[in-house]
């Protein structure tokens, strides 16, 4: 019982971690608290469901119209400086993306594709839409202070709640699940779709850390983070690590989609809950650190698990005032650290 | 400001002349057919638009206007119906909260109106209010019954820890425990749950016989399916909430055999012909097919052309006493709405009175199976 309990917990958690994990690179390198992360969870998994139909999502549509906004929004930038310089690069990205994923979305879609094909598709239509949406509407605020850019994410959040409602409608869906059954291990029986979880989120998580530790581009993003000024000064665009940590972001937010809807009914407005959970392990860490924040999403997961199982009427509440002891375990510590982390902002 | 009283009394009287060489009846329908509850709310539309375009012999003139899931919008709305277009009834809205916020103007106005969602509705406002859907009680009263006669002796609940959940539970807690049933659990959950598995564990160790899922929609097919993949075997119940085909598809083959409480419209083809229900309702099946294309029509639109069958019905005592557009008209119309004739629609045969304001019977349930993907006939 206890084990079933901790099961569902770790599947849901480390969903949470995931989620975590993409607000905290984009807070890091930009500064903007990624409120709709939960957007992209839910676009993932109504968009594969739509998939799973037969159908051509109409998610294609807004990212074409994205790109178009994002076409335009680039043309009037470098109007403004006069830079036309690498604007073929910019052109491709926003009209290009779109264009192939728009036909080939609707070839492929009556055809009944394999589900691993259902999982690229869905890839290719919800993750551009994420860089799509920084460069659109973040990029210009990036001196803004921490709360300008706060109120824009939240503006973005309901905008995608919206336009999800028009999209999906009001009833939810649930995928097939990609492997269904459990397997038997002698004193409990682990679900297939647990691993292939657990599997999903440990490559990630190591194909981001060698990104971070090795590639250039990974060392570059973390030059930003730590100060963007400086970065500057030895030749890092802050806006090229901006466009790839929302890119990151969305793939996070898109794949933790189409892993959590086999599982549980997913509707246009869910992604906001699910994403709060995330920030409850996001804040876990101070907004700072990784591996805390992945060991406190997951920490987050098994306690709404066990505080469903033991007061479902008020597993809501309990899970949010998690935050409560958090914030002030962390306005402690940070009180101590205060002279040394005071960052210029 | 003089100018402005004698624009003010010219519209008046124009309007007024207006109305009075008209001889149609004005309706005004309010409902949400976008916003969150429009799963609900839409398929009212879908019916209006097949609404007939005389009832009674007169000209009938439907104003169907969109809640878009705002009660403010809704207030507006019946405002609207009341003060710029004089109608003759309100009908509306698909919300509990929405729908008791039309109950003032209503009395206000002295215009009757049909409430398409299931209310209470307090004694000193019962003058023009009508409920037309089941209440709960009948409903979850079907469940109850069933429970019964297949000798269940433990039975638990999960359900919505919401005002749908709350209406439900409290129903089935009183009527099972007036039963003899012995309620061995109760959990909640959210909509956006993405996993009950804890309380479906807690569930399970209490050994229920059968399940009552106090849900709606995709998010009723969230404990089934924990239910099912945890091993449980006993009969599990829906409530009527969850009759709808998005149930159906997120639900799938684990669905097959859960009993849900309906009215007799989802099942229609499957009724004994004895039945009157069965008539009216694979008429408006016909009907809605032509126009919408084969399958059977949502249970909601159901009720608002009940609605429609109620008025027309109604409309020829009062056109006898009084011409449309008149006080005179609308309280003959409530008049003749609470005379105590039997009305068969879809969904039941009603029968308002004066003191009766729920004017359904146990005939307006029915108990669905899921088989083969679809509901079917139980019992």
């Amino acid at each position: 019982m206890a084990l079933i309990l901790a099961q569902d917990g770790l599947t849901t958690g480390i969903i949470y971690a995931l989620l975590s994990l993409s607000i905290l690179l984009v807070f890091l390198v930009t500064r903007i608290l990624w409120v709709p992360a939960g957007e992209f969870v839910t676009m993932g998994a109504l968009t594969m469901g739509i998939l799973q139909k037969n159908e051509a999502p109409a998610t294609v549509w807004l990212l074409a119209a994205l790109g178009a906004v994002t076409l335009l929004r680039e043309a009037i930038r470098s109007f403004r400086t006069g830079q036309w310089s690498g604007w073929w690069p910019t052109v491709a990205f926003c009209a290009g993306i779109p264009a192939v994923v728009v036909v080939a979305t609707l070839k492929l879609a009556p055809m009944g594709l394999p589900i691993f094909a259902q999982v690229l598709l869905t890839l290719a239509i919800t993750v551009p839409m994420a860089p799509m949406i920084y460069r659109s509407a973040f990029m210009d605020l990036a001196g803004s202070s921490v709360l300008v850019l706060l109120f824009v994410a939240v503006a973005v959040h309901y905008l995608l709640t919206g336009l999800g409602l028009v999209f999906f409608g009001p009833d939810g869906m649930r995928t097939a699940p990609f492997i269904p059954g459990r397997l038997d291990i002698g004193f409990t029986r682990i679900s297939w779709h647990l691993l292939l979880v657990v599997a999903v989120a440990l490559s990630l998580t190591a194909i981001l850390f060698a990104f971070f530790e090795r590639t250039f581009w990974g060392k570059s993003m973390r030059a930003v983070a730590v100060n963007r000024k400086g970065a500057r000064l030895v030749g890092i665009k802050p806006e090229t690590a901006g466009t790839i940590a929302f890119s990151i972001a969305g793939l996070i937010g898109c794949l933790s989609g189409i892993l959590i809807a086999p599982v549980t009914g997913i509707y246009y407005d869910s992604g906001f809950l699910i994403g709060l959970r995330g920030f409850v392990g996001a804040v876990l860490g101070g907004l700072a650190s990784f591996p805390t924040a992945i060991v406190g999403s997951i920490f987050v997961g098994l306690f709404e698990s066990y505080a469903s199982f033991f007061a479902s009427a008020y597993k809501e509440a309990i899970v949010f005032s998690l935050l409560v002891p958090i914030l002030i375990w962390r306005s402690v510590v940070e009180r101590r650290r205060s002279g040394l982390s005071d960052d210029a902002e | 400001m003089v100018k402005y009283a004698i624009l003010v009394a010219a519209c008046l009287v124009i309007g007024g002349g207006g109305q009075s060489s008209a001889q149609e009846i004005k309706v005004g329908l309010t409902a949400d057919f976008t916003g969150a509850t429009a799963a609900v709310g839409a398929p009212f539309k879908l019916a209006a638009e097949i609404f007939p375009d005389h009832l009674g012999g007169l000209p009938v003139k439907w104003i169907v206007l969109d809640d878009a899931g705002n009660t403010s919008t809704t207030v507006k709305n019946a405002r609207k119906f009341v003060d710029e277009d004089k109608v003759d009834i309100i009908l509306g809205s698909n919300t509990i909260p929405s729908t008791v916020a039309m109950f003032g103007i209503a009395a206000q106005s002295a215009t009757p109106q049909i409430a398409l969602v299931p209310v209470d509705i307090p004694t000193e406002q019962r003058a023009w209010l009508f409920n037309l859907p089941q209440s709960a009680r009948i409903m979850v009263g079907a469940i109850v019954d069933d429970m019964k006669s297949r000798n269940f002796k433990r039975v638990a609940f999960i359900g919505y820890n919401d005002g749908w959940g709350e209406l439900n539970w409290k129903n089935f807690e009183q009527l099972a425990n007036a039963g003899g049933l012995q309620i061995v659990a109760k959990e909640l959950y959210s909509r956006n749950d993405t996993s009950v598995t804890a309380q479906v564990l807690k569930l399970l160790e209490a050994k229920p016989d059968a399940v009552f899922v106090g849900a709606s929609a995709t998010p009723a097919t969230l404990p089934h399916l924990t239910l099912k993949d945890q091993g449980f075997k006993g009969q599990i119940y829906h409530t009527h909430g969850a009759v709808s085909k998005p149930f159906l598809n997120a639900g799938g083959k684990e669905l097959e055999g859960a009993i849900l409480p309906t009215g007799p419209i989802v099942v229609a083809a499957s009724l004994p012909d004895s039945n009157p229900i069965k008539k009216v309702g694979l008429d408006f099946s016909a009907k809605y097919a032509a126009k919408y294309g084969p399958g059977a029509p949502n249970p909601f639109a159901g009720y608002a052309w009940d609605a429609m069958l109620l008025l027309e019905a109604a409309v020829p005592d009062a056109a006898a006493k009084a011409k449309p557009g008149t006080p005179e008209f609308r309280s003959a119309l409530r008049d003749s709405l609470a005379s105590g004739r039997e009305v068969v629609g879809t969904h039941a045969v009603y029968k308002f009175t004066d003191q009766d304001r729920y004017g359904v019977d146990d005939r307006s349930r029915v108990l669905v199976i899921v088989k083969n993907g679809a509901f079917a006939l139980y019992k």
